[in-house]
């Protein structure tokens, strides 16, 4: 998802000189073919994320799109005030980029784990948040916010290969549905996607029939898709890389509640801040719950409890 | 908007208008205020080049300072630049006017209130000046204290790297923070010294000589280089007696006997500027 992304801003870079990238010292073999191509609009900030921000606000100010890239929680956690009162106050064209979502960075232990970076974006009103779910929702993301005159949070996963049957589809504040069924909805967070259609398919064995949606973005938020696809659905889950509250699965709630649906959301995600625990992305996920085989018992439960 | 010839009589009436617009809303940060009116003076009375308040060639100014806001609307009503019955507004319910300054009121580039963050958006409003090619600067007033903030160096050490000499920040060296003196605080000396050693070029000068901190500005090098600092020596509450070096000022609102001695000490202190 990195190397489409900084493909994909090289290219609109050529035809838009407002597009300056600013990194927080990372990106190494990612960021270079724009480094190359236009060393003018590039700047490594050092690793100082508070001072990129800033700068990316003074840049904006008059008239760049700066992009902020670093390592996901580098780039939204350190800076977050500077965000808060910096592009969303002056409500400004700045994109922040984080690499990197839930456990993609699963040897690199906590500090590198993304586990609120979607809810504490998602606070801030101003700031529309997106969370492609592979290579061509990426490019299809940037291609959409080109002219997006407010803050941008691209959370871009570390691998991003293609989610069968999304075809790049991507509208700002819409999801965008994988599978039909109705005995179930499976709502994913992006790259997560990938696990909910595998689930999918687990539950069809049993005889469930799960709808599958895959949410994007947020602010603006699809409130009135969600509302549309769980009508008459008995039970719902989220799944997500991302703590169980203040991201996908807390927006989910929200709109259940507010509409005064009938739903039953199972909100699967992190449960507590994962100490010392290492290794590879599908350990992880075996040892976090967000596995295919776990988010299936999830929905089979959920159904029993009805 | 003509620039102002006498800085001392621009500063002058700023001042009273602090006194007055402080008075009136029952609120603080008043010796605050004080100690940059003669910064503002020098600025909004001389260096900022504004041909008008949306026109991008614009010299960017940043109050990083925030809660010395009164002293900066005073200046720009004293220009023209706010209306001076929005200036009576102040803190008002309902007033855009609070005592952070917000960038809804036109004239004001960038809303402030929280330290640390000032420097680094005049870096990146610098920066981008330079990339548009455009002769505009990028001014930054920060408080001595908010040298505290980490991100404030950051931001030092990123203008100096890419020679942004058309970024100058302006410190109110002032010696005052919220709980004490700095000396007791968190000891910033030698300031000017750690300014040069992450590559600026650092002056020490007076606060309170609007004309020659408009002339030392005017005469700062505009070629990519070292980024300019003045390192300014002010006194907290200026010109008000009760008011000067006081930590209690910092919050302190005025009642309406000590704005009128406040008002009897700037005259004195105006009549003192005449004399010399």
């Amino acid at each position: 998802m990195r190397t489409a992304f900084a493909a994909r801003l090289t290219e609109l870079a050529d035809a838009d000189d407002r597009i300056v990238l600013l990194t927080g010292d990372l990106g190494f073999t990612v960021l270079e073919p724009f480094a190359e191509r236009h060393p003018d609009r590039f700047f490594n900030a050092g690793v100082a994320e508070q001072n990129m921000v800033g700068l990316a606000t003074g840049l904006a100010e008059a008239g760049f799109i700066p992009f902020a890239y670093s390592i996901a929680t580098f780039a939204t956690l350190r800076p977050y005030e500077f965000i808060r009162n910096g592009p969303a106050l002056h409500r400004l064209p700045v994109r922040i980029v984080g690499i990197g979502g839930g456990i993609d960075y699963g040897h690199n232990g906590v500090t590198h784990f993304a586990l609120e970076d979607v809810g504490v974006m998602r606070l801030q009103p101003e700031i529309t948040t997106i969370v492609p779910a592979d290579r061509e929702q990426t490019r299809a993301a940037l291609d959409a916010i080109a002219d997006l005159d407010r803050p941008v949070y691209l959370r871009l996963g570390r691998l991003g290969d293609p989610v069968p049957k999304l075809e790049g589809r991507f509208r700002v504040g819409r999801l965008e549905v994988l599978a039909d069924g109705g005995d179930a909805a499976l709502i994913a967070l992006g790259p997560l996607a990938q696990a909910a259609l595998a689930a999918r398919e687990l539950l069809e064995r049993d005889g469930i029939r799960a709808t599958v949606a895959v949410v994007s973005s947020f602010n603006p938020s699809p409130e009135e898709d969600v509302r549309e696809l769980l009508a008459g659905v008995p039970v719902a889950a989220t799944v997500e890389g991302h703590y169980r509250i203040g991201g996908l699965g807390s927006f989910v709630a929200e709109v259940v509640a507010d509409a005064g649906l009938g739903t039953r959301i199972a909100r699967i995600g992190v449960e507590a801040m994962p100490h010392g625990l290492t290794g590879s992305e599908d350990f992880l996920a075996e040892k976090l719950g967000l596995t295919p085989a776990a988010i299936a018992a999830s929905v089979t439960e959920a159904l029993h409890r009805l | 908007m003509s620039p102002d010839n006498d800085l001392n009589a621009l500063a002058a009436r700023i001042r009273r208008n602090v006194i007055e617009s402080a008075a009136a809303a029952g609120v603080g940060h008043v010796g605050s205020a004080l100690s940059i009116v003669d910064l503002m003076a020098a600025l909004y009375g001389r260096v900022l080049r504004i041909p008008a308040v949306d026109d991008n060639d614009r010299d960017r100014f940043v109050l990083s300072k925030g809660h010395a806001a009164l002293a900066l609307y005073a200046a720009l009503s004293e220009r023209s630049l706010i209306d001076p019955a929005l200036l009576a507004s102040y803190c008002s319910d309902g007033s855009t006017l609070g005592t952070h300054p917000e960038h809804v009121v036109p004239g004001i580039d960038f809303s402030t209130g929280s330290l640390g963050h000032g420097l680094s958006i005049g870096a990146g409003a610098a920066l981008a000046a330079r990339l548009q090619g455009s002769s505009r600067r990028a001014f930054v007033l920060v408080s001595d204290a908010e040298c505290n903030e980490g991100s404030l160096w950051e931001a030092v050490m990123f203008a100096a790297h890419h020679k942004l000499s058309n970024l100058i920040a302006i410190v109110d060296l002032n010696g005052q923070q919220a709980l004490g003196y700095t000396r007791d605080v968190l000891d910033l000396s030698p300031l000017v010294d750690r300014f040069r050693a992450f590559g600026w070029n650092a002056i020490e000068i007076d606060g309170h000589d609007p004309e020659r901190i408009a002339r030392t500005i005017e005469g700062l090098a505009q070629q990519p280089g070292p980024p300019h600092v003045l390192i300014a020596r002010t006194v907290f509450g200026r010109g008000v007696s009760f008011m000067e070096n006081k930590i209690e000022w910092h919050y302190w609102p005025l009642d309406d006997a000590r704005e009128a001695q406040a008002l009897l000490d700037l005259a004195a202190l105006d009549e003192q500027a005449v004399a010399e």
